[in-house]
């Protein structure tokens, strides 16, 4: 199939204040591939795909185009290399029709500046390429779903002849029917020889495109496979950089409470939002740790939200501790003792400019109102717990928080919430990014609040650390709750991934699995068991 | 845990130079050198028996700022939520308006008319303020557009209130407010500086502050961690109005006229740049009323300077608009790059397998 | 999130069913002109008001005025529209046009030569636009608060060369743009004349229209108030057009100083005050977005004649204060700008 390779990446080294993104890392493309790259959220593939596309500079390394080394200072440069990208989230402008998206910066011009007849019959020369000649080129983008905008996005990438085109989670949005189109036109270019670099969450996508992977792992190479000689567990393996078999059983039961025991604190009924969350029942028990797992878009960010009153629900509602209570923004969700810890620590979360001590006591503050100032004394002995019970470092309440690691803001973070004494503690993403030390530290502050009574809804891409924190899992997939398993110590990382790739042939132990009907009586579950689930869009049977 | 304070005083100076208002100051001095370098007696000040208050050089400074020490100090909260109030000056007028036919209709110059005159005026500059508020902060258009369309218009509705005249009237008890002494000193200056400080208390003794940085710094992040964004956007406008409200019956109450077309003309222009010279970023985040504060009394004192040399008096704006734009780039970090590069030039060794730990 | 047939390819718009299903299909597939065709309607409105309450509106005379007295307001009505439509501002066009006309008309009273000092008016305007452009690509600067600076520094240049009103000698060739040429000879003073200013507007118009309509430099312009960073990923030249289109509403600006000062033969340094609110009007009444990305030129010509008209409406009716007009020009923008906020907040 191929010779020599179209890109070359070797030795890539980038770092941004306070972590190394990458480390070292090699990377080939070679003409007339499909070459996945693998790795967990964090572990640095869309940096390096970055570095690629020019909008990211490398710190040290070499990138080599078709033979020659290459300095990418922008998108123009890796586009004038002959790199097409598209990305997850639709790069394309909306307030445009389809046809000019399709050829922006490549009008055909006529003798009286851009022929738009002679332009929208180029663009639709091109999406029939990508069987979508049946688009009207005049409409506007807007009118198309998000999965056929994804489509065209693919079509207005190779508008420039590329040589290598990169497609970063470019099915999240789509559905199975838009997915085996997307991979008939993936094949097609590949068929001419065009270098495709390929990432997807979706095991079964990699595994059906794919003919080659690099797995990297928290910013460095971790190696590069032939598809067919990497199975499943091998692959997750080196994702995660463990053997399966120790992943699973870590969980130990904690208290002994039994699951279906717990008093509930909160009761969510048809609690649902459009476009973001599908009608979801969940309950929350005292002092229990439930585990939302799924992969990104899945709607577990987006449930949270709604838990806490980030987004108002449009539907459903929410009984704490027995009564019906109205959360519809961050403030009533704070007042009815809920807080939530931002997957997003950087735009979501910090207040970079401002202290360690302003940014820990800023949510206990805006519960009492702005009239009620904590005194100094309290604001020091808030501070003073926290700083040292989570080890921030350094212990200088004065730094601005911008200053600080990653994991160190979370801890303060963390403390900014556990400060206004929630019943209910959201964590979404705590140990994103952050070192191996302080995400132990996190964890076992986390199962100690549980300990103490508080409730824990833990969200983690690192399925791992979720299989092994949480008394009950809550599995997440296209934006509805798929499946409620109760962790008696057997579920491991594994269960938890086949329920969420909804394939039957690694879910041995997911049929045995406890469906949770009769975990909360007085609540429906919505939970689907895995093999009977009636949202197969996704899964390739 | 507590930080060591034994630093040298080499440290402590580099601490206080780092406080962008101490270079105002510097500023300040070296536009007082000038003129006593001009007339030597600039920096007398005499007691007066006839107005029963101190007279001077200094003093018409201080006289000057009390207006621009008003607004900078309105346009500092404001700029600090990451917003812009860019109708200052038409609250000014349209105070200035409202007192101005109030008290020459009213035709009394008693006490009560003239405390009525000044609440008056106050509250249809915080009707003004209102209007910014509500437009800003539930339903969410572009500060801008919102304060520009009251900049524009607001001078407009001066006119409509004075049918397009400029209104004088007479009233000693509301003359007092800009032209009275309290024990020798001059009523305006203790009043805004007075209103300075309870504002600045306000701030910073409740949580009001806190809330204002955090939420021009990152709104998303405040609204998540519970920050009642709208309140306190809403509170901030309509506080910049009424103390816009409070610059323009300082303006009018001293000559008794409303100037329909040229009170708080540009004030903008001054609230904004001491606002800046004051050390708080255009996008929002960290604020310093004290060095708004300064930068209003650098503008005054400027701005009488320009009088006192005899260089005419309208290049001034041009003068402010050119240190607005230099001291934009001053606090780029494009120049920062551009500097770096150059230095690096220099230097030939390019560093590039160093990883950031 | 239903599970297609592989028969029916997916997106394909439902035929229309019906003279109302083909009105509402239009207007779906035309959201960004429908605004520009209701200023239309309003403007037609507003004539045909006119014209029943107080007459004399639909005849050349009048017309002519409209056009001529309106033609500097349209020019800086195109270059606000280029500039919104990339999601910016620029709040200095009508203290440009006054240190535009100060200098001038001052250098044209020193002797220079009148077609350089036309160039040059147009180049001053340019520079200013140059500076916005650089503070807010290169600076970081917001726009708002970049062009700001930039009317705060040509009013307060144009203060300092002049603050008396200054007279541009009557033989001057730059009068020449303001003489009134006769199309149609009506009856009695009743005749249809425009002026060459009035052709240089409606020149700028339609290169205004061939830019944004015809060039890669315009539809990078509307990708950019689509969404920037997409245009960036795209590989549009962002950086360049953005600078660019400040200099074209410069020179606009510029072009707009010398049209009027043609026309009026005085300059002051008072000119224009208010005038951006005017011409951001003018647009967004055209069904320029505010925040960028939709727009028309043409629209932005409607919407200053909706201005001009409603001046003749205020001066005709008499029992409107004049001092009412940049309240109603306030309000009215406003209730624009709300009205787009509002359909907008429904499409997303």
């Amino acid at each position: 199939m191929s010779h020599e390779p179209i890109v070359e990446m070797r030795g890539i080294h980038i770092g941004f204040p306070g972590v190394k993104a990458l480390d070292g890392v090699d990377f080939r493309l070679l003409p007339g591939e499909v070459h996945a790259l693998m790795g967990e959220n964090g572990a640095g593939k869309s940096t390096l795909i970055k570095c690629l596309t020019g909008v990211y500079s490398i710190d040290a390394g070499e990138i080599v185009i078709d033979g020659s080394p290459r300095q990418l200072a922008g998108t123009a440069d890796a586009q004038e290399a002959g790199i097409a990208t598209v990305y997850q989230e639709v790069n394309l402008v909306r307030n445009l029709s389809i046809g000019e998206n399709v050829m922006l910066g490549h009008e055909v011009r006529g003798r009286f500046g851009i022929s738009w007849r002679a332009t929208h019959r180029r663009a639709k020369e091109n999406l029939e390429r990508f069987g979508l000649g049946h688009l009207d080129t005049r409409l506007p983008l807007s009118t198309l779903s998000i999965a056929v905008q994804q489509l065209v996005a693919i079509a207005r990438a190779m508008v420039t002849k590329s040589h290598v085109l990169i497609l970063d989670e470019p099915t999240s949005s789509l559905d199975k029917q838009e997915v085996s189109t997307l991979f008939g036109v993936i094949r097609q270019l590949r068929s001419e020889g065009v270098a495709i670099l390929f990432v997807s969450h979706f095991l079964e996508q990699v595994y059906e495109i794919s003919d080659r992977m690099t797995v990297l792992r928290n910013g460095r190479f971790e190696g590069e496979f032939l598809t067919k000689d990497l199975d499943r567990s091998s692959l997750i393996a080196t994702m995660i950089g463990r053997e399966l078999s120790t992943l699973a059983g870590e969980h130990e039961v904690r208290d002994g409470v039994a699951p279906g025991q717990r008093e509930p604190l909160l009761v969510a009924e048809n609690l649902g939002r459009k476009g973001s969350v599908g009608a979801t029942d969940l309950a929350i028990g005292k002092g229990e740790i439930v585990g939302f797992a799924g992969l990104l878009g899945s709607g577990r960010t987006e449930l949270a939200r709604l838990l806490y009153g980030a987004d108002r629900p449009d539907s459903g509602s929410i009984t704490l501790k027995g009564r019906k209570t109205a959360i519809g923004s961050p403030a009533a969700g704070l007042a009815n003792g809920i807080a939530l810890s931002s997957e997003n620590r950087r735009d979501e979360g910090i207040i970079a400019d401002l202290s360690v001590r302003e940014n820990m006591i800023l949510a206990v503050q805006a519960r009492r109102g702005w009239m009620r100032p904590l005194s100094k004394k309290d604001t020091d002995e808030i501070v003073d717990k926290y700083i040292k019970e989570f080890g921030v470092r350094p212990a200088d309440p004065d730094r601005p928080i911008k200053n600080l690691s990653g994991g160190n803001q979370q801890k303060v973070l963390l403390g900014r919430w556990l400060a206004t004494r929630p019943d209910l503690m959201i964590l979404d993403e705590p140990t994103r990014g952050i070192d191996v030390g302080a995400k132990a530290d996190i964890i076992t502050a986390v199962q100690k609040l549980a300990e103490d009574g508080m409730s824990v809804v833990f969200i983690s891409s690192e399925i791992e650390e979720v299989a092994r924190v949480s008394d009950r899992i809550v599995v997440m997939r296209d934006r509805e709750k798929v499946a409620e398993i109760v962790n008696d110590g057997t579920v491991s990382a594994a269960t938890i991934v086949a329920v969420i790739a909804d394939e039957e042939g690694t879910a041995q132990t997911v049929a045995a699995l406890d469906v949770s009907d009769e975990t909360f009586p007085g609540t429906t579950s919505t939970s689907t068991p895995t093999g009977t689930s009636t949202s197969t869009e996704r899964s390739e049977s | 845990m507590s930080t060591a304070t034994s630093s040298t005083f080499g440290e402590r100076l580099r601490n206080v130079g780092r406080q962008q208002f101490v270079w105002a100051i510097v500023a300040i001095v070296l536009l007082l050198v000038i003129n006593v370098i001009k007339d030597p007696t600039y920096l007398s000040i005499s007691y007066s028996d006839n107005l029963g208050g101190l007279r001077g050089n200094l003093v018409d400074i201080l006289r000057a700022s009390a207006p621009i020490l008003m607004i900078a100090t309105g346009m500092a909260l404001v700029i600090a939520t990451g917003g812009i109030d860019l109708s200052i000056g038409s609250a000014m007028v349209i105070a200035g308006a409202v007192a101005m036919e109030f008290l020459s209709a009213s035709g009394s110059s008693s006490l009560g008319t003239a405390g009525l005159a000044l609440l008056l005026a106050l509250l249809v500059a915080g009707v003004l303020g209102v209007v910014n508020g509500v437009l800003v902060s539930v339903v969410g258009l572009q500060p801008f557009i919102s304060t520009l369309i009251m900049m524009l218009a607001g001078r407009g509705i001066a006119k409509v209130i004075t049918g397009g005249q400029n209104t004088t009237a007479t009233s000693e008890p509301f003359r007092w407010i800009a032209n009275g002494y309290v024990v020798g000193l001059p009523v305006v200056v203790l009043l805004a500086v007075a209103i300075v400080a309870v504002v600045g208390l306000i701030v910073r003794r409740s949580a009001l502050g806190l809330m204002i940085e955090a939420i021009g710094i990152d709104a998303e992040a405040a609204r998540l961690a519970g920050v009642n964004k709208r309140a306190i956007i809403f509170t901030v406008y309509v506080a910049a109005a009424v103390l816009g409200g409070m610059a323009g019956v300082f303006a009018t109450a001293s000559v008794m006229t409303v100037d329909v077309s040229n009170t708080g003309n540009q004030m903008e222009l001054d609230a904004i740049l001491a606002v800046v010279i004051g050390g708080t970023s255009l996008a929002g985040g960290k604020f310093s009323i004290r060095g708004a504060a300064v930068g209003a009394v650098l503008i005054a004192t400027l701005d009488k300077t320009v009088v006192f040399l005899g260089v005419p008096s309208s290049a001034t704006p041009a003068f402010k608009a050119a240190v607005i734009v230099i001291l934009f780039l001053i606090q780029s970090p494009w120049l920062h790059t551009q500097l770096a590069k150059l230095r690096s030039r220099r230097t030939t060794t390019p560093t590039t397998a160093e990883v950031t730990a | 999130m239903s599970v297609q047939t592989a028969t029916a390819p997916p997106e394909t718009p439902t035929p229309p069913a019906g003279p109302l299903a083909r009105v509402t299909g239009w207007m779906r597939t035309h959201t960004t002109s429908l605004p520009t065709w209701a200023a239309l309607v309003i403007f037609v409105g507003m004539v045909i008001y006119a014209e029943i309450v107080y007459g004399r509106i639909l005849q050349p005379s009048t017309t002519s005025n409209l056009l001529i007295n309106n033609s500097h307001l349209i020019i800086i009505a195109v270059a606000l529209t280029f500039v919104i439509i990339t999601g910016g501002i620029d709040l200095s066009v009508g203290a440009v046009i006054a240190f535009s006309s100060v200098a001038g008309v001052m250098l044209a009273n020193a002797g220079w030569n009148a077609y350089l000092v036309m160039v040059l008016m147009i180049a001053f305007g340019a520079t200013f636009g140059l500076i916005s452009g650089w503070l807010i690509q290169y600076l970081n600067v917001q726009p708002f608060i970049a062009t700001l600076a930039m009317m705060f520094l040509a009013r307060g240049l144009a203060s300092t060369l002049s603050t008396v009103p200054e007279r541009l000698g009557d033989d001057s060739p730059i009068r020449a743009l303001g003489t009134q040429i006769k199309i149609y000879d009506g009856p009695k003073v009743n005749d249809f004349v425009i002026t060459p200013g009035v052709v240089i507007a409606l020149l700028v118009v339609l290169g205004g229209f061939f830019v944004l309509h015809r060039t890669r430099t315009g539809r990078t312009i509307y990708a950019i108030g689509g969404k920037e960073q997409s245009a960036q990923l795209m590989g549009l030249p962002v950086h360049r057009s953005k600078m660019l289109v400040y200099v074209i509403s410069g020179s606009l600006s510029g072009l707009a100083a010398v049209v009027y000062t043609a026309r009026l033969g005085i300059a002051q340094n008072i000119t224009g005050v208010g005038w951006e609110l005017d011409a951001i009007a003018a647009a967004v009444i055209g069904g320029t977005l505010l925040t960028g990305g939709a727009g028309f030129v043409l629209g932005s010509v409607i919407g200053a004649l909706v201005l001009g008209l409603m001046n003749v409406i205020i001066s005709r009716d008499g029992s409107i204060p004049p001092e009412m007009t940049t309240v109603i020009t306030g309000g009215v923008l406003l209730a624009f700008v709300l009205l787009q906020r509002a359909v907008v907040r429904r499409r997303e």
